[in-house]
């Protein structure tokens, strides 16, 4: 499918779905948000250059294949709960580092395993969309 | 409760009720598929307007990031639908 608008908008449209998709994933903490739908929103954003440039062009965008997004999120996640295991408390504690960061806040340990969250729900999503569209044009 | 809100919740809800039923109407008639992925897009959008409007009356501004994604949703359907009428043509 050739259309010069919709390929412009998604040029303008991916930045901004990817900056809004990490703000999600940064507010989910105290606000509605978190891994799961920041992952949603940044999947969307490389759905929208596939669809206007086809599957290959999303792909050159995307840092790694979405099989490797995958893992590395769920090891993101996991490892995200062994500090805890470190400082001898409950597997999953939610440590706290002692200074806040400008904009973002105090890091910790959620955020890790949000972020692994968000990794690997983009991934998924990308792995099914790619291999039903890449099918689609075979 | 403001005058604002009070009217988003007693006029505003309303007509947009009434105007998802018609294209409610639209969906389940709409002689081709065109039609029908029209009837589509305008209920995504009316959608997005009923959470904006749930906004303005619960005085809450975090609906209006439900409308962001809702919007952003609907959006790539519709492409997605053009698309797999182009190819089917």
């Amino acid at each position: 499918m050739r259309s010069v608008i919709l390929s412009a908008a998604a040029r303008l449209l991916f930045p901004l779905l990817l900056l809004f998709s990490v703000f999600l994933l940064f507010r989910g903490h105290n606000d509605p948000g978190g891994g799961f739908v920041g992952g949603l929103v940044a999947a969307t954003a490389y759905a929208l250059l596939s669809l206007t440039g086809g599957v290959s062009s999303a792909r050159r965008v995307l840092p790694a294949r979405p099989e490797v997004l995958v893992g590395t999120g769920l090891l993101l996640a996991l490892g995200s709960g062994l500090p805890s295991l470190a400082a001898g408390r409950p597997f999953m504690t939610g440590l706290w580092a002692g200074f806040a960061l400008p904009v973002v806040g105090k890091p910790g340990t959620p955020v890790l395993f949000d972020t692994g969250v968000y990794v690997t729900v983009l991934g998924i999503v990308l792995l099914i969309l790619f291999t039903l569209q890449e099918e689609d044009e075979a | 409760m403001t005058l604002l809100s009070s009217l988003a919740l007693h006029v505003g809800l309303p007509v947009l009720g009434l105007a998802l039923l018609l294209t409610l109407v639209r969906l389940a008639k709409g002689p081709t598929i065109a039609d029908r992925v029209v009837a589509l897009d305008l209920l995504g959008t009316l959608g997005i307007s009923v959470v904006g409007v749930v906004a303005v009356a619960a005085r809450n501004a975090v609906y209006l990031d439900v409308a962001i994604v809702l919007a952003l949703l609907s959006f790539l359907g519709t492409v997605a639908f053009a698309a797999y009428l182009e190819r089917s043509r």
